[in-house]
């Protein structure tokens, strides 16, 4: 069972006590399973989903949609931004051009996630890990690989824009160069 | 410059998973002891400064609401974030204001109620904290995972071994089963970290700190003040503070973190603490050991260690009572536990009482050069404060 399905079957689990408690007492009020402490169980759900704005980095997801990956740099400077920036703070201009990420880079560390936040819950385990490229900018993706003996410090990865599943949106990912042989 | 700063109470709630009690009775235990230790009314308080993250707890402006739960209104408040470092933070903030003059004693209480939320969901809540929308919203890191990365890369580098990291969180489970405060006050071996399960490779689940409730208060006053008070004031002697990236992968390195070098280095100087060999110099160290790796960098990054070295100080056995430098006889954040917005407060209420002598049987260090510092790391090393606690000014 996925890590979200228990959360899930938990939580029913939960509700359906607190409601059993409420039409004999009259409230949501229930032992703590690990102290039997009494626990007001809250009546009123919050739930929250945000709206980002990328407007002045538009040109990063249109080049996801044609398989690209790109950094911005300055043209004044030549100060290299990824996660691209649509500002420089070093010459204070917001002149930058878009440069594609491409080439062998370098893992520099990783890590396979096995405990998982609610929202991720869904997902086998997955690693992240964090690649330098030849552009002189690191990138931080989930690694095609869940093996920690197939994973070392230094390996090649290049980036490859994927369709990330079940959302179905683009992404990008670290793939180890040996594996496509 | 402005005025000297001293500690003259301070109060400590047993941290753990504290269902027995709301966030505003939580932090009431902490206010209660500070209060009558330094036998002030509330009355006497000029202004309160709250130390909570929150969001996985209920109250949304919890400064008032314990405020008035405390008897503290209509004193002037507020509540201050710096993610793990925030009670430290808020030390810093009621330091500044009695330091101006603008106030004569201050209320600092760091407080944290983390079990009011699913641990799923303080999971996610966690680890939305690094830079949201390139590190979370698309890769799912979680706090572990954040200093598991840093792991790796040492490990990688210098030959550390998973062993080595366990050997922390043994020391601290040491001496957290001498201080009756803590949330795990018990004793674990290397072979039990070993073999606990891993929550993010290469981290298992005995190098993470748990999700933990509590609360801790300081009283801080002005000299003139504080002489009237007390004959062991405890001088907050220096406070360094700095910054590091909120992504990740923009740091230079993966393996010492600028913002706990910067903090230390700003730290040392204003103490007059050499660089070169700060072990000297102090009695004790509160290090934020959140993960073991980072009680490792720590080492390191406080100069106690060249880089690249710190392992081999828990290897040896360095960092307990008798060694180069006792680092966390609370039991640290690993074993006493981290409840975020008290993790700070609760250091500085630990120091007090190890400079007046007054820690627990078993756990107090000697008292040979009379200070002590306390580092505390927000995020991933995005938020870095180094506080050096003196008993003398
Ligand atoms: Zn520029």
């Amino acid at each position: 069972m996925s890590q979200k399905k228990q959360m899930e079957e938990y939580m029913k689990q939960v509700e359906a006590f607190v409601e059993e408690v409420k039409k004999s007492t009259g409230l949501p009020i229930v032992p703590d399973q690990r102290t039997g402490a009494a626990l007001w169980f809250d009546q009123r759900e919050l739930s929250i989903r945000y709206t980002i704005s990328v407007e002045r980095i538009r040109k990063f997801f249109e080049g996801l949609a044609e398989g690209k990956v790109y950094a911005t740099k300055c043209k004044h400077c030549g100060a290299t931004y990824f996660p691209p920036q649509a500002d420089c703070p070093k010459c204070r201009r917001g002149d930058m051009e878009w440069i594609e990420i491409t080439g062998e880079g370098e893992l520099l560390t990783y890590t396979i996630i096995y405990t998982k936040p609610a929202s991720f819950a869904h997902y086998p385990d997955y690693t992240v890990g964090i690649a330098r490229f030849p552009q002189g900018v690191n990138v931080l993706a989930w690694v095609r690989e869940t093996d920690p003996k197939k994973l070392r410090v230094g390996m090649k990865v290049r980036l490859e824009v994927v369709r990330r599943q079940p959302e179905n949106y683009l992404t990008y990912e670290l793939v180890p160069v040996d594996e496509q042989g | 410059m402005g005025r000297r700063v001293a500690i003259v109470g301070v109060g400590h709630s047993k941290y753990g998973y504290r269902n027995d009690v709301s966030l505003a009775e939580l932090a009431w235990e902490s206010i209660k002891q500070a209060l009558n230790d330094a036998g002030i009314g509330q009355e006497d308080i000029d202004y309160v400064v709250y130390g909570n993250v929150g969001v996985w707890s209920s109250e949304p402006l919890p400064a008032v609401v314990i405020n008035e739960y405390a008897g503290l209104t209509p004193r002037g408040t507020v509540r201050v974030e710096a993610a793990c470092a925030t009670g430290s933070a808020a030390i810093k903030l009621g330091h500044d204001i009695v330091a101006s003059g603008e106030a004569d004693i201050v209320l600092v209480v760091g407080v944290e109620k983390m079990n009011e939320s699913p641990t799923p969901t303080v999971v996610e809540l966690i680890g939305r904290a690094g830079n949201y929308f390139w590190e979370f919203e698309n890769f799912g890191l979680t706090f572990p995972g954040y200093y598991a990365l840093y792991a790796t890369a040492y490990m990688a580098r210098y030959g550390a071994t998973e062993e080595d990291l366990c050997k922390v969180a043994v020391k601290n489970h040491y001496y957290a089963s001498m201080n009756p405060k803590a949330h795990f006050p018990r004793q674990i071996t290397l072979e039990q970290c070993m073999q606990s399960r891993y929550i993010a490779w290469p981290l298992k689940l005995f190098d993470c700190s748990p999700i933990t409730d509590g609360s801790a208060a300081v009283i801080l006053a002005s000299e003139e003040i504080a002489r009237k008070l007390t004959d062991t004031p405890v001088w907050i002697k220096a406070i360094g503070t700095a910054s590091d990236t909120s992504n990740i992968s923009r740091r230079p390195d993966f393996l010492l973190r600028r913002g706990v070098m910067e903090a230390a280095r700003m730290a040392y100087k204003k103490a007059g603490i050499d660089p070169e060999n700060p072990a000297r110099y102090l009695d004790a160290a509160e290090v934020h050991d959140a993960f073991t790796i980072a009680e490792i960098l720590t080492y390191e990054e406080l100069g106690f260690a060249k880089p690249g070295e710190g392992y081999k100080l828990i290897r040896e056995g360095q960092t307990y009572i008798g060694g180069l430098i006792p680092v966390n006889v609370s039991g640290g954040l690993k074993a006493k536990g981290h409840p975020l917005g008290a993790t700070g407060v609760g250091m500085a209420v630990e120091l007090t009482k190890q400079l007046r002598g007054e820690a627990d049987k078993g756990r107090q260090v000697p008292v040979k050069n009379g200070m002590a510092v306390a580092n505390n790391v927000g995020g991933t090393g995005h938020y870095a404060y180094v506080m050096i606690y003196s008993l003398q000014p």
